[in-house]
């Protein structure tokens, strides 16, 4: 059965690369644009991946981590954050909230793929 | 999957360049917030995430001289958001500056022009002094500052560390005297902290001891006063009466890391877990154990990707296309009613039925497609503030602007053509219309002008209004240039009302109208086309000496409107059920024709102007007496009634609205046309432009009966 | 030399002559419809038809020339061409022929009498008839038309 990834960022143009990306790899993707829309598809389906943005509206993606670790169906699901390059308080944070990873934006098409299939082969 | 190394992000150009365009717009008005004063914290956070998003697809499309502009911006926000640095007018303006640049780069990208080298180079170094509150050097600030460097960008900063902390008391803690609470307190004194608590060890209330600790908790601690200081909080309870971990995690701490990514491991006990037995111990986060993660079922997958946002964003073309549709339905619909008025309800009673619901549905249906091209008028008052400011210090007046009606919808089209006549329009009342200040002064007005920018739904229309309180429209001088142009003849009676409209006459704007200002070649005539392009017209009322008022009235769908048939000799003409007041069938003494004045009806002490369509139109074969045929009065947008005479009524309807002057030209009285149920073309009458042609035609017969007399 | 551009032409008679549109210009052609008369323009103006739910204009082009109104039947033919952005109908008697015709064949416009000259683009000779050819641009000046024009006397 094909993996499952929920991408979230509030720029609809990462979003749309993102899961074009991963759809063309075969993954299904489900997109959310901040915090609280993504823990609301959360909940009408389980996803294998998740890979957000840190800088969102509503609620922020380090919060999210947090939100979505504290459910035990994710407590081991592989979460990888998407930073700017010189972030170090918010990958910090990210370890601290839960995250397994993080990638750097921008980023290629093949190193999102590459990450992806590291923490979810 | 495909090995190719080239993925072609070029299709996601289009949708970045519209975001972009969004958020630069939205910037905008943050920043103009942010120099009044009005804005907030979350203003700051949403002008970070703008530029944050423009910088991220910018580095996707390898937008360098974007990338690196956009850099700087960013990192003198997340200044400004966090604290670190303050807002201050001067501050403000820097960041103005800095959205206009941020545009041009834009811009340039989407234009695939470059700009020159050091273009924004000195609002950049203004941005990076944000950052430091003193000038750094252009280029230590223009690169994106890589990890290492304990750049102003991290805020870990020298000296200070982050630590993961974990506490787990043997649950005897308590007795032993020691208060977790105290120790948690001391540990947060000694920098920023974060506590996550771990309920794990917690049992049902029922087996609870209430001397017992069962709690634990990690903490992220950042601090520069060093691992020692951490011990110490612990002295007393490490190893005996609790279990007790310090660790610091850095930049290094990494279990993979590659060009651009990395993976933290070993991970810090996740908090709140409750161990479930569908995974694993927590914290096995590492790479080996996804297959974990399968095991819970999966209910109630939506499929190949359902997208959960708040919004939509869809092609205009795919709008367009909808609305054409259910503008078709609405006249197939029309053409069913129509074929099947000859059945009762008593003889086909589905059949009417089924009609009557599929009219209900048609309407509703169309309502809710109408409302997908409603945006607020917001967006095209959005420019306004920063304009009426940069212009009147420019001109050395004193102006404000005053907005009402923000949220009124309009049709997003419109709001596209608009933006240049609106534009143009308050341009030209602070250039023409307020007065200097000490004139105003002089004249018992306020040294400072007020603009009113206002928008409201009225009688199925949307007005927009752009008015002033200057010193009005000098009418002689307007009638003098009109004549010196050869617009009037000289000696010809104009009402005041007709001189004003002078304005907005082809040819008009002269050398002395358009000033550096106003813009040159961009006349009352251009805005007038614009407005009218977009189904809309304009009138000017104009009170010389206190101010003069634009007023601009939008068709609210573009596509449909409720129309009543009336027919006047052998032609059928749709007029706007929202200009109807009453209809009806005159009598000798309501109807008569006053002396220079022309067909007036007396209705209820008010006097109507009476107007015959056949006359107006050139019409044979209809009926020529008030009485014996029906008068429709009808209000014009401005608010005046005239009474039209028609043949009789035919009948309400909707009708679809298509454009006459697409394939042909405008015609004068009449605003469009569409097609009835029988695939027959009637066109849609223009009660304002009626109005006026109304009175044409008074004036000529009077001067002809004034000729006679002599 | 005998391969110079071929151009193809829809030639139609109004009265005794013939006229031709480039087949380039030609959307459709179709029988004469009523028309819904728009007030207060030339009688060459015959008004608007629905064509498929577009507001389509027709001239009529016997008086457009200053010949006559056309006594319009069934039987008369409305030729719709593109013209710029805008599509239009012009209402002759009949559909004649389809011509292709070498450029080198058209021959300019001399200064005839009763011909409306402006209307035309050039003349050509086919199997012994003459054919003008309409430059539509100029039939369908929409915005230069006067609302009281009238091209000669009616």
């Amino acid at each position: 059965m094909a993996k499952s990834v929920l991408a979230v960022d509030d720029s609809k143009t990462m979003r749309d690369m993102v899961s074009f990306t991963l759809r063309g790899a075969g993954y299904t993707v489900v997109e959310a644009d901040n915090g609280v829309t993504a823990l609301k598809a959360l909940q009408g389906q389980k996803v294998d991946v998740i890979i957000t943005d840190v800088n969102m509206p509503e609620m922020d993606g380090i919060t999210l981590v947090r939100k979505i670790r504290a459910q035990p169906q994710y407590a081991g699901t592989p979460i990888l954050i998407l930073t700017t390059e010189s972030d170090q308080s918010k990958k910090d944070e990210g370890r601290g909230a839960g995250a397994t990873g993080w990638i750097v934006k921008p980023f290629s098409p093949e190193k999102l793929l590459q990450i992806v299939a590291k923490v979810c082969p | 999957m495909t090995e190719d190394q080239s993925y072609d992000l070029s299709r996601f150009k289009a949708t970045y360049f519209e975001e972009c365009s969004e958020l630069l717009a939205t910037a905008e008005e943050t920043i103009a917030r942010l120099q009044e004063g009005t804005g907030s914290d979350d203003d700051l956070n949403a002008l970070f995430r703008c530029v944050h998003s423009i910088k991220g697809g910018g580095g996707a499309f390898a937008f360098e001289d974007l990338v690196h502009f956009a850099h700087v911006f960013e990192t003198s926000m997340d200044a400004l958001r966090s604290g670190r640095a303050q807002l201050t007018p001067h501050v403000a303006d820097i960041l103005v500056r800095g959205n206009d640049v941020l545009g041009d780069f834009v811009r340039a990208a989407q234009e695939g022009t470059t700009l020159p080298a050091d273009h924004g180079a000195e609002v950049k170094a203004s941005l990076a002094s944000i950052i430091s509150g003193e000038r750094l050097p252009v280029d230590q600030a223009a690169r994106p500052a890589p990890m290492a460097q304990p750049a102003a960008a991290a805020p870990v900063q020298p000296g200070f560390a982050t630590w993961t902390i974990r506490l787990v008391p043997a649950p005897t803690l308590l007795k032993t005297g020691n208060d977790p609470l105290l120790m948690i307190r001391e540990l947060a004194s000694l920098g920023e902290m974060k506590v996550a608590v771990d309920r794990s060890r917690l049992p049902g209330l029922a087996e609870m001891d209430a001397q017992m600790a069962y709690l634990a908790w990690t903490f992220t601690l950042v601090t520069d006063q060093g691992r020692t200081a951490i011990e110490d909080v612990f002295e007393f309870v490490a190893g005996d009466s609790a279990e007790v971990s310090i660790e610091q995690i850095g930049q290094t701490v990494d279990a993979e890391e590659g060009d651009g990514w990395g993976l933290f491991a070993p991970l810090p006990p996740t908090p709140e877990l409750t161990p479930s037995p569908a995974t694993t111990a927590p914290g096995s986060t590492s790479a080996a154990h996804p297959a974990v993660v399968a095991s819970p079922p999966r209910g109630g997958e939506t499929g190949a990707g359902g997208i959960h946002t708040s919004s939509i964003r869809v092609d205009l073309d795919r709008v367009d296309r909808l609305v054409n549709m259910v503008g078709e339905l609405v006249i197939t619909q029309a053409m069913l009613g129509q074929q099947a008025s000859g059945f009762s309800i008593e003889s086909h009673p589905e059949l009417v039925q089924g009609l009557q619901e599929l009219s209900h549905h048609t309407r509703e249906l169309q309502e809710s497609v109408m409302a997908i091209r409603a945006q607020p008028v917001k967006a095209l008052f959005s420019r306004a503030p920063r304009l009426v400011r940069d212009l009147s210090a420019k001109l050395g007046k004193q102006a404000r602007l005053v907005m009402s009606g923000e949220n009124t919808e309009v049709d997003k089209t419109v709001i596209e053509q608009l933006s240049d006549p609106l534009t143009h329009l308050i341009r030209n009342s602070l250039d023409h219309g307020i007065e200097m200040p000490d004139e105003r002064v002089a004249n018992g007005k306020p040294a400072e002008g007020t603009i009113h920018l206002g928008a409201e739904h009225r009688s199925g229309r949307v007005i927009i209004e752009v008015s002033d309180d200057g010193k009005g429209i000098d009418r002689r001088r307007v009638l003098n240039k009109a004549i010196e142009k050869g617009l009037v003849e000289r000696g010809t009676p104009m009402t005041d009302e007709q001189i004003d409209q002078l304005i907005f006459a082809p040819g008009f704007s002269t050398a002395e109208q358009v000033s550096d200002v106003s813009g040159r070649g961009v006349g009352m005539d251009v805005v007038r086309k614009n407005i009218q392009d977009v189904g809309g017209r304009v009138v000017v009322q104009n009170i010389p000496g206190q101010g003069a008022r634009f007023i601009l009235s939008l068709p609210l769908t573009l596509a449909v409107m409720d129309g009543m048939l009336v027919a006047v000799g052998n032609q059928r003409y749709v007029l706007p059920l929202t200009n109807i007041v009453e209809s009806l069938r005159p009598t000798a003494q309501q109807a008569r024709a006053l002396v220079d004045v022309g067909d007036v009806l007396t209705l209820r002490g008010d006097y109507i102007r009476l107007l015959r369509l056949h006359k107006v139109f050139g019409l044979d074969n209809a009926i020529t007496e008030f009485t014996k045929g029906l008068v429709v009065v009808v209000e014009t947008e401005g608010g005046d009634r005239i009474g039209l005479l028609v043949d009789e009524l035919l009948g309400q309807q909707q009708v679809v609205i298509k454009s006459l002057d697409s394939n042909y030209r405008p015609v004068e009285g009449i605003s469009a046309a569409t097609i009835l149920g029988d695939g027959r073309v009637a066109l849609i009458l223009d009660v304002g432009a009626l109005r006026v042609m109304g009175e044409r035609v008074s004036q000529a017969e009077a001067a002809a009966a004034a000729q006679a007399a002599e | 030399m005998s391969e110079s551009n071929i151009r193809q032409f829809i030639s139609f008679t109004i009265g005794d002559e013939e006229y031709g549109v480039d087949i380039m210009a030609i959307r459709e052609i179709k029988g004469w419809s009523i028309t819904t008369e728009l007030p207060n323009t030339p009688a060459y103006m015959r008004g608007v038809i629905n064509l498929r739910g577009a507001i389509v204009p027709i001239l009529d082009l016997r008086s457009r020339f200053g010949r006559g109104v056309t006594d319009a039947s069934p039987r008369h033919v409305i030729i719709v061409v593109a013209v710029g952005n805008r599509v239009a109908g012009i209402l002759v008697d009949a559909v004649a022929d389809i011509l292709a015709v070498s450029s080198d064949d058209i021959q300019p416009v001399p200064q005839l009498e009763h011909v409306a000259t402006g209307f035309l683009t050039g003349l050509v000779t086919v199997e012994g008839r003459m054919v003008a050819l309409l430059d539509l641009d100029h039939v369908f000046a929409f915005d230069e038309m006067g609302i009281n024009d009238t091209e000669a006397a009616a």
